[in-house]
């Protein structure tokens, strides 16, 4: 196992990390459910590409476009779809996921079906994470602040928030919108890790991959949907060796998860350093933020 | 005008067979109101149990088919005690319904790669390749024995909801599973009837689809189909879903036919946005406040 193999691990980790933040934020903590996220990390990312390939655009400026490209796709969608409930709008997710995949296919421009090759690497694993602790930094504060706490009202009864006055379709939107960024930054550094974009690449396989990490980690966790992203990439390599049994043993492990721990790795709980060290060394008899999830 | 109504007679016929995987779906939704994302694994192994039996086993069609619809069906209730069961024992949220699902699918279609492997492989000749000839028209033998078989199916499953105990009872359970089960309907029993019928669907549908294509690991993906199909329909609606199914068939080939099979997909998926937006109960379905 040389360095850089498993850097490269640590690289698709975080890349997928991002991605699966932005879902978290929808899924975790609104409560919704999406089948497309791949559709945005594909607009996101052949955005991105073509910023810095055809007109030249710095990286990190790209990468900002690519996320606002998905996230302005995400409020046409979410615009029209928001008003589903529960299944028919995975259903409508997962009908633009595939849709947008399908007209990728038809633009000759980007190459089509064939792919388009010879993206130039920017992607580092220094980037990566610095890009990771930014995300993870937001997504903490949103959680936190009275945006957070609406979508988590909705996620518990949608019907009483609504009663209380909180703008149900308005907090959903924002949800949708903000997790749509994430992934087409994520998309964007994919496209210039891998260096080659196919929208092949993007199926309805690669959002169900996302929802996974997720639930593994723990809906309404941002510690588990950071452990399950790199546990989830990881295991697949760990499991190299049993070649084609990796991902029967993958699916098998998901519905395993779910007849006995449903509520995933952190089920809910964050890992908290500084209020550790309070309740350790500090005052007793204090409450501590562990309970108010 | 010929070919429109070439492609028209196409279209009815894959659309019988969307059908009948759509009906499975939309059955299994009006019991438990999730969406069983693993109907295409049920329909990949239907479609392969359909093959080895004819290709390894030399058994004659009808033979073949009838196995083919009795392990799935087996499969599928096999599968609902092992992935869903325990979450409906505790009364889980959909979403880990789903979820299960998910798993379960990922886990069919690999284990079929690793076991069979990932090749194409096509189904010995059943029916004789050339067509039935009505005026310019020609109709494919294979055509004309998937309408067959699919209306046939479907007009047995009708058969069973509309004229049984059983059917009355699926029917009662599928518009209040609670207030059914206190009125001693046995749901845990109906759930068991319902998968078994919708995964028996799923292997002739399976086996249709062999005959016309070939067998991969991958065709389980067409079960998406199905549920554009059962959206279109309204889901929950059988009548829907088999209306519904039709006509994606008869959009689909008509657009394979005028502009270009490339963009066939699309158009099914842009439907179903389209659906969704304007009449998301869809053209049967009933009105219903907690669904859309």
């Amino acid at each position: 196992m040389d360095w850089y193999y498993v850097e490269g691990i640590l690289i698709l980790s975080g890349i997928n990390l991002l991605a699966v933040l932005g879902l978290s934020l929808l899924t975790g903590f609104t409560g919704l459910f999406s089948f497309g996220h791949a559709g945005f990390m594909a607009i996101g990312a052949y955005t991105t590409a073509f910023c810095t390939m055809t007109l030249g655009l710095n990286f990190y400026l790209a990468l900002v476009i690519g996320g606002l490209m998905a996230g302005i796709m995400s409020l046409i969608i979410g615009k029209l779809t928001l008003n589903l409930k529960g299944d028919y709008f995975i259903i409508a997710t997962l009908g633009f996921g595939e849709a947008i995949r399908l007209i990728l296919d038809n633009m000759q421009y980007f190459g089509g079906a064939r792919g388009w090759p010879g993206i130039t690497n920017h992607t580092s694993l220094m980037n990566v994470i610095v890009i990771n602790i930014i995300g993870i930094v937001i997504l903490v504060n949103i959680i936190s602040s009275k945006h957070g706490r609406n979508m988590k009202a909705i996620r518990e009864e949608e019907m009483a928030s609504n009663i209380i006055g909180i703008d149900v379709f308005k907090y959903k939107l924002k949800s949708l919108w903000i997790s749509a960024m994430y992934a087409g930054v994520s998309g964007g550094l994919l496209a210039h890790y891998i260096g080659f974009l196919q929208p092949k690449m993007f199926q309805m396989i690669k959002s169900t991959e996302l929802t996974i990490i997720v639930i593994f980690g723990g809906l309404g966790s941002v510690t588990g949907s950071v452990i399950g992203a790199i546990a989830l990439t990881a295991l697949p390599e760990v499991l190299r060796n049993v070649k084609e049994w990796r991902l029967v043993i993958y699916g098998a492990t998901v519905v395993l998860i779910m007849i006995t721990r449903p509520q995933g790795l952190m089920g809910g709980k964050e890992f908290r350093p500084i209020q550790y060290l309070k309740k350790w060394f500090g005052k007793k008899n204090k409450p501590t933020a562990e309970q108010e999830v | 005008m010929t070919t429109f109504f070439q492609q028209l007679i196409n279209g009815i016929s894959i659309g019988s067979v969307y059908a009948l995987m759509a009906v499975g779906y939309s059955l299994v939704y009006s019991i438990m109101n999730f969406s069983n994302f693993a109907h295409g694994g049920v329909i990949m192994l239907g479609a392969y149990m359909g093959f080895f039996a004819l290709a390894v086993g030399n058994l004659p069609f009808p033979v073949a088919m009838i196995l083919a619809t009795l392990g799935s069906a087996l499969l599928a209730i096999v599968l609902e005690r092992i992935a869903y069961n325990p979450l409906r024992k505790r009364n889980a949220p959909y979403l880990y319904f789903i979820i299960s699902a998910m798993g379960a699918s990922i886990f069919l279609e690999n284990l079929v790669i690793a076991i069979i492997g990932p090749n194409f492989k096509t189904y010995p000749k059943v029916f004789e390749k050339e067509p039935f000839l009505i005026g310019t028209l020609a109709l494919g033998r294979l055509d004309v024995m998937m309408f067959i078989i699919s209306a046939v199916s479907l007009t047995a499953l009708l058969f069973i909801i509309e004229k049984t105990k059983t059917g009355m009872a699926i029917k009662a359970t599928a518009y209040n599973l609670r207030a059914s089960a206190l009125m001693g309907v046995n749901t845990d029993h109906i759930i068991f009837i319902v998968f078994g019928l919708g995964g028996g669907l799923a292997g002739i549908a399976g086996v249709l689809f062999g005959m016309k294509y070939t067998v991969y690991p991958q065709i389980g993906f067409i079960t998406t189909k199905a549920f554009i199909a059962a959206v279109f329909g309204g889901l929950g609606s059988l009548s829907g879903a088999v209306l519904g199914a039709i006509l994606l068939g008869v959009i689909e080939t008509i657009t394979a036919g005028y502009f270009s099979s490339q963009l066939r997909d699309l158009i099914a998926f842009a439907l179903l946005i389209f659906i969704l937006v304007v009449r998301p109960m869809g053209i049967m379905g009933k009105q219903n406040e907690d669904k859309a």
